[in-house]
């Protein structure tokens, strides 16, 4: 093994300038209407694409994992905040998986 | 300043499920971390330095195998190089004058997560919100990953299962309440899902890498909507864009 140290700091430097330079390097609002759609769609693709299937893979089952999207789909639907709909997702999910389905 | 305080506890609450869930994730992280023989100290200035799920379980494998620094500096790359559209998003979410060092801090925090709640705020993101959320979700991290080194398998699984869930819950959370406004956005989200879905399962692209998929599936779909469905109003990545109006182009 290298040095553990070299490594993390190779890691972390690599990591915050892919975070940090669209931030310091566009300072300015996009005026282009096609890029300005292009970064107001992005958050609802990425989130939508890291969820789905994944979560399906998440827990023990694909059951379970279906169940605690769906439940928080329809919480999240009718105007429930952020921490009911994650707080009711894992409490669904551990009662399921306690029943092993 | 009230506002700023204002907006730092209004972080820290949305805040809270992400560090529950984060404390789950990097505990298992922890385990991992253990099992290729890396020290507490080290494992808990990776996760505290880091901040990021996929890079690190990734780290832990080049780190194993002793390959060279420059291929941990292009894993790395690649692997988070789904947080460079992310910050693409978030500098057009910031006033315009928003200071240099505000910026380099925010930095710091374009994780999924705290992505996915910084979006979600109506109108300007103020820093503040950010620093909210990371002043509770990196120390879960951190700490998470210490404990999973020091103790090891002490929580039971279906807690670790329950809890990764969260994250989950929280995107969902984000994105279904304006797509019950916007029919459009709706349906962007189910072909989304679709075609992740597709990418996941056929074995055709069982050779791209989870961090790949997401980007090409992003800069795709998110591309192929704004030139099929331009929207010329508000903010780009902000979910409600009625109310912005006056703070956010009063200053601008």
């Amino acid at each position: 093994m290298r040095d553990t140290l070299v490594y993390i700091a190779v890691m972390a430097v690599v990591t915050y300038l892919i975070r940090v330079l669209p931030l310091t390097l566009i300072r300015r609002e996009v005026r282009n209407v096609t890029v300005r759609s292009f970064l107001y769609y992005i958050p609802y693709v990425t989130l939508s694409v890291m969820t789905f299937p994944a979560i399906l893979d998440s827990t023990g089952s694909q059951i379970s994992g279906f169940a605690g999207l769906a439940a928080a789909v329809a919480l999240a639907w009718f105007g429930a905040s952020l921490f009911s709909v994650a707080a009711a997702a894992c409490a669904l999910v551990f009662v399921m998986e306690l029943f092993a389905l | 300043m009230a506002d700023h305080r204002k907006h730092f506890f209004s972080g820290m609450r949305d805040g809270i499920p992400i560090a529950l869930g984060y404390f789950a994730v990097s505990f298992t992280l922890g385990i991992a971390c253990r099992n290729i023989g890396l020290s507490a100290f080290d494992s808990t200035l990776m996760s505290f330095t880091n901040l990021t799920s996929a890079g690190e379980f990734a780290a832990l494998g080049i780190m194993a195998a002793g390959s060279s620094y420059w291929e941990m500096a292009l894993s790395q790359l690649v692997i988070n190089l789904r947080y460079m559209l992310m910050s693409c998003s978030l500098s057009q979410k910031m006033a315009p004058d928003t200071p240099m060092y505000h910026r380099l801090l925010v930095g710091y925090g374009v994780t999924d997560e705290i992505f996915g709640i910084s979006v979600n705020v109506p109108g300007r993101l103020d820093p503040f919100y950010v620093y909210g959320a990371v002043s509770v979700a990196s120390p879960a991290w951190a700490l998470g990953t210490l404990f999973g080194v020091v103790l090891g398998n002490v929580l039971p699984a279906r807690i670790v299962i329950a809890l990764s869930v969260a994250l989950y819950g929280m995107f969902i959370a984000i994105i279904v309440p304006p797509a019950r406004k916007d029919r459009l956005l709706g349906m962007l989200i189910l072909v989304s899902m679709a075609l992740s879905w597709i990418f996941a399962r056929l074995p055709l692209f069982s050779g791209i890498s989870g961090g790949m998929k997401i980007i090409i599936l992003t800069v795709l779909i998110s591309g192929a909507a704004a030139f099929l469905f331009p929207v010329d109003r508000g903010l780009a990545g902000c979910a409600s864009n009625t109310d912005d109006k006056g703070e956010g182009e009063g200053h601008a």
